[in-house]
């Protein structure tokens, strides 16, 4: 029986009611005439206190509280993806159908839609014996995602039903497996509670990179399937590009993308780039593998706390299916906000900076999340959830303690610099403090999927920046001049490693995804621009003639040739290298033999 | 917009208990609705309003936008009205003045309403949003060439007293045009906590240009009451939606000074004894922010528009203030002011390295194919320049290459040239690249051109486009 209580205090999206006996913590709840939702965030003898999902104006003290003893959970089946949600798993576009372009309160509407027929093929027969998490059957969601209907977690025994080929509704049985526990009737939908992890077997190591087809990333801080990364970043910096490359770009089969507490323009940009732009494995619309999450900063923030945890739910869900799933969360620093909102009206004892003391254990407790796994059921299928959280950190300052806690836990650090965005070097990441912890794990993967010598040409690549550092530290009191030639070439090749390898640009047709391939030809033609460059100058060679060198300008051009004609252009490169330096060398020796 | 719970009539209560800051804490009120507006009557009859802010069972805490000086405990009354804060709108409301909760305070007849809204709106779902992507012409190169307004957009104006914000934000309203194009406009003025003197200044920007007809002007100067501040934001832009979207206006809002706006919102939280954020100011800041600054945008299927531009002070020059801060991270850009260049004379003394316009990528695509790729250009030798200036200060000018010579005179004709411009200088677009253009091939040499594309160059830049 769902308890019914009544309203005794309203401070904000906090709302506390008496009479609550027999509910259960995270219960969902229906509070006040307008039916707005809320969920109990804390129990006390017959009080609850309840963060509320919606806007609290005009409610008061008296107004009804009904439970409906269920935790928050999302609906998970076929007709997930191509939605944009709010926090609490309402789908926008039928809530701008109900109430036009702004949002009202006291609206509920499914996350599935429950009259539309999905083609189902069964996969398994009567008679077979099941557990949770076997494939009962497949609905090709869309072109690009075919959704696996699963038993449920917990479910096993001997399927007495099964449907045939055909259409059905998301509420429609297809399955009937009788087991211990008595007869379960399947659907396509299942439910789940956002704050509960998804079960899976076995955790394995994350050995296989997320190929996100952004230069600074994949050649020096990759990250892996199942891992975890973040990006902090003052304003300004590139947090929202960088995080919509990914959602682009990386080599995920399904994009979770949440937009906590950020611009409403941000989502609609997403929402009108998507449809349009072109998986670049498979030539299919990118919206048909993304699934969006916009809680924007202007909506209720008690909504911005839940959207993490639907997310998430989500991702698990498709990992579930044994497929690689990459979520992008933009930003979490308006989640532990959220948390410190919330944590402020219950009058909890602050931590740092006000926020609750149990942040750092909330951010790990998510970010524990992802991961590689085993998942359920008698295949061994595996699938993974990939987190990669931005940090709006205030003032840019890293050492708040939302930065803090985020990066005890996860494995890469994209660190941009506001130096960077400044003279407008993007992505911004800075390649003297960013790290990567996958490095030496996927080390092999490199090494056997682009080239034996792809770690050793990273590890040369990244002497040269940090040579580049020190040696900008005696320019900056000497002079450039003071150096010696062979310094100074030193620099001149970090200029083109950090101008014409890290500097993508985003929104250039060709340049916007480099594929891996592509990258360690790049990095490759620059590098041997370089020991050629180092040979000159030994020989005496001044520095001067080598910057001349017309070949440096279709270096800078390789990024903008489409990866079909690559290979050509490479080999055309090279070959022009060699015949400048070639030409160079003669001239010199020609000097040397006339003195 | 927002459904309204089920109408209560008003009560009176003479229980207060308590007064503290801007706060009274009124006792035995069982039924106070959060956010109920509240009429505050003192013992000598002066009538006052405020807000629920948090109620209970036994006790409610009003918010007295007026302050609380001159009440007392026992004689004053506190009426619940049954109904949130509301405003009045109506298109006879352009050319009027208001004080800072939209009362008429320019001797003339009270507005009759068209309608009355909630002044804090109700969200804009994300998925009924339009991308902003026309470009608004602000006849001033350093914003149109490298930092574009669009329709829609919020661009704030990042500032430290002694600067020229507001003539530089005054010129901005006078421009900004849409080229091509002769549509119905409005502004909305809202002057939170400023002087009366910087107030009249607009007010006679305004007069000279004739605008002062399209204008609804919100004033709460530095005189009155701090605490109506946290309100006059959101009275301004009700109206302004209520132009843009009921009426097809399209809207320029312009906000000064939104510094004091957070610190009338750290005032409350203060007095509340609130767990302070950074700096004292309430954790809930940046939601507060982004209540004010996501109303505007565009909508699909709807004409008008809301373009807003705040213009909020760091205090001794610091962008890390949480208000600077925070707004930062909700605007799309910012335009930022520097005492260097105004101390070198250079009008408008906006620095475009730490400036930005998120949506420009976008806006470009619809004005010239070079329109970007210079922005990118001038932006990276602006930025060597000023590189360069840091180690000439070091090391002289001799030890410099030939090629960091022209690049740091580059930078000083850049200031004087491109960015520099009179208060009543209109540049279109084209006046303002052909300079970009120019500059380029005075002083950089062309093989260090590296942004933009060879086949701009042959189309766009002057030195080829002559030469056919």
């Amino acid at each position: 029986m769902p308890s019914i209580g009544k309203i005794v205090r309203v401070a904000g999206p906090v709302v506390v009611a008496k009479g609550m006996r027999g509910s259960q913590m995270f219960e969902l709840v229906k509070v006040g005439e307008l039916n707005l939702i809320g969920e109990i965030i804390r129990l006390q003898e017959d009080l609850a206190t309840i963060q509320v999902y919606e806007e609290t104006s005009g409610l008061k003290p008296g107004e009804q509280v009904v439970g409906t003893g269920e935790l928050l959970s999302v609906e998970l089946g076929p007709g997930i993806l191509t939605q944009i949600y709010d926090g609490i798993q309402r789908p926008l576009e039928v809530i701008k159908m109900a109430s036009g372009p702004f949002i009202s309160r006291g609206l509920t509407a499914e996350a599935l839609p429950r009259d539309k027929y999905w083609d189902f093929t069964p996969k398994v027969k009567v008679g077979d014996k099941v557990v949770g998490g076997d494939v009962l059957g497949e609905v090709p969601e869309t072109p690009l995602v075919t959704h696996r209907v699963m038993a449920p977690p917990g479910v096993e025994g001997v399927v007495e039903e099964i449907a045939p080929e055909g259409k059905y509704k998301v509420e429609d049985v297809i399955a009937k497996i009788r087991g211990a526990g008595g007869l379960h009737e399947v659907t396509m939908m299942q439910k789940w509670p956002v704050r509960r992890p998804r079960p899976y077997k076995t955790k394995l190591d994350p050995v296989q990179p997320l190929i996100t087809g952004q230069r600074v990333i994949d050649t020096f801080f990759p990250i892996a399937k199942g891992g975890t990364a973040a990006i902090p970043g003052g304003f300004g910096t590139g947090k929202t590009v960088t995080q919509h490359q990914l959602a682009q770009w990386a080599d995920a089969k399904v994009i979770v993308y949440i937009g906590c507490g950020e611009r409403g323009n941000e989502m609609t940009e997403m929402l009108e780039r998507f449809p349009e732009l072109k998986d670049p494995r498979t030539g299919r619309p990118l919206m048909e593998r993304t699934v969006m999450i916009a809680n924007t900063s202007n909506m209720p923030v008690a909504a911005r706390e839940a959207s993490i945890y639907t997310g998430v739910t989500i991702a698990e869900y498709f990992r579930d299916m044994g497929y690689d799933v990459a979520m992008m969360a933009d930003s979490t620093s308006r989640w532990a906000e959220a948390l410190r909102e919330i944590s402020g009206r219950l009058e909890e004892m602050p931590g740092e900076e006000g926020y609750p003391p149990y942040l750092g254990a909330r951010l790990a407790e998510f970010y524990e999340r992802a991961g590689r796994v085993v998942t359920l059921g008698s295949e061994d299928r595996v699938g993974s959830v990939s987190i990669i959280g931005a940090v709006s950190p205030p003032g840019g300052d890293f050492s708040e303690p939302v930065v803090q806690s985020t990066l005890r836990i996860v494995k890469v650090f994209w660190a941009l610099d506001t130096a960077l965005a400044y003279r407008r070097h993007f992505p911004a990441i800075n390649w003297l403090t960013s790290y990567s912890l996958y490095l030496e794990t996927l080390e092999e993967w490199f090494r056997k999927n682009v080239a034996p010598d792809w770690p050793e040409l990273r590890r040369e690549a990244m002497a040269i920046l940090q040579k580049e550092a020190e040696l900008l530290e005696i320019v900056r009191l000497v002079g450039p001049d003071a150096l010696p030639e062979a310094d100074r070439a030193v620099l001149e090749v970090a200029r083109m490693i950090r101008e014409d390898y890290l500097m993508q640009h985003a929104y250039h047709p060709v340049d916007s995804y480099c594929p891996i391939e592509k990258m360690y030809g790049m990095l490759k033609t620059i590098l041997y621009f370089n020991q050629k460059m180092g040979e000159a100058v030994s020989k005496g060679v001044p520095l001067v003639d080598i910057i001349r060198l017309p070949v440096r300008e279709d270096i800078a051009r390789m990024k903008i040739v489409p990866y079909d004609k690559f290979k050509d252009v490479m080999e055309e490169v090279k070959k022009k290298i060699d015949e400048q330096f070639t030409s160079l060398m003669k001239g010199k020796e020609a000097l040397t033999v006339k003195a | 917009m927002s459904v309204t719970a089920s109408a209560l009539k008003a009560r009176k209560y003479r229980t207060v208990t308590e007064i503290s800051g801007p706060l009274l804490v009124v006792k035995s009120v069982s039924d106070a609705a959060y956010n109920e507006l509240v009429k505050v009557e003192t013992g000598t009859g002066e009538v006052r309003t405020g807000v629920v802010l948090e109620t209970s069972e036994g006790y409610a805490v009003v918010q007295v936008f007026e302050g609380t000086s001159g009440l007392d405990v026992d004689k004053t009354a506190v009426t619940f009205l049954g109904e949130t804060l509301k405003v009045p709108v109506s298109t006879e409301m352009l050319g009027r003045i208001f004080d800072g909760k939209g009362q008429p305070i320019d001797g003339g007849p009270p507005i009759i309403p068209e309608d009355e809204l909630d002044v804090y709106g109700a969200p804009i779902n994300p998925s009924a949003r339009e991308y902003p992507r026309e470009f608004i012409q602000t006849g001033i190169s350093v914003i149109d060439g490298m930092n574009t307004l669009s329709r829609g957009q919020k661009l704030p104006i990042f500032t430290e007293a002694g600067l020229p914000h507001n003539i530089l934000a005054a010129q901005i309203a006078r421009q900004a045009t849409i080229p091509g194009k002769e549509e119905d406009f409005a502004i909305v003025f809202a002057a939170i906590g400023i002087t009366a003197e910087e107030a009249m200044f607009f007010k006679n920007e305004f007069t000279r240009t004739g605008a002062i007809e399209r204008l609804v002007t919100y004033l709460n100067l530095a005189e009155n009451p701090a605490i109506e501040r946290v309100i006059t934001p959101h009275v301004a832009l009700t109206t302004a939606e209520f132009l843009a979207y009921e009426h097809d206006m399209h809207v320029l809002v312009i906000m000064t000074d939104m510094l004091n706006y957070g610190e009338a919102l750290r005032e409350i939280s203060a007095a509340r004894a609130e767990v302070p954020g950074r700096r004292g100011y309430p954790g809930y800041l940046y939601t507060s922010l982004a209540q004010i600054y996501e109303r505007c945008g565009r909508i699909h299927g709807k004409k008008g528009s809301i373009t807003f531009i705040p213009v909020v002070t760091m205090p001794g020059g610091d962008i890390t203030h949480p208000v600077v801060d925070l707004s930062g991270y909700i605007t799309e850009g910012q335009l930022i002011l520097s005492r260097e260049l105004h101390r070198k004379g250079i009008y408008p003394p906006l620095n475009p390295l730490p400036s930005l316009s998120r949506l420009m990528k976008e806006a470009t695509r619809y004005t010239r194919k070079d329109h970007m790729q210079l922005s990118d250009m001038l932006y990276y030798c602006y930025s060597e320049a000023q590189d360069l200036r840091s180690l000439v200060a070091v090391v002289g000018e001799e030890a410099l290459t030939e090629r960091d010579r022209a690049y740091l005179a580059f930078g000083d004709a850049f200031e004087r040239r491109f960015i520099n411009q009179g208060v009543y200088e209109n540049r279109d677009l084209d006046t303002t690249l052909e300079i970009a253009w120019n500059l380029l091939i005075e002083f950089i040499p062309e093989s260090e051109w590296k942004r933009l594309d060879p086949e701009v160059i042959r189309t766009y830049c002057p030195k080829y486009r002559e030469k056919k």
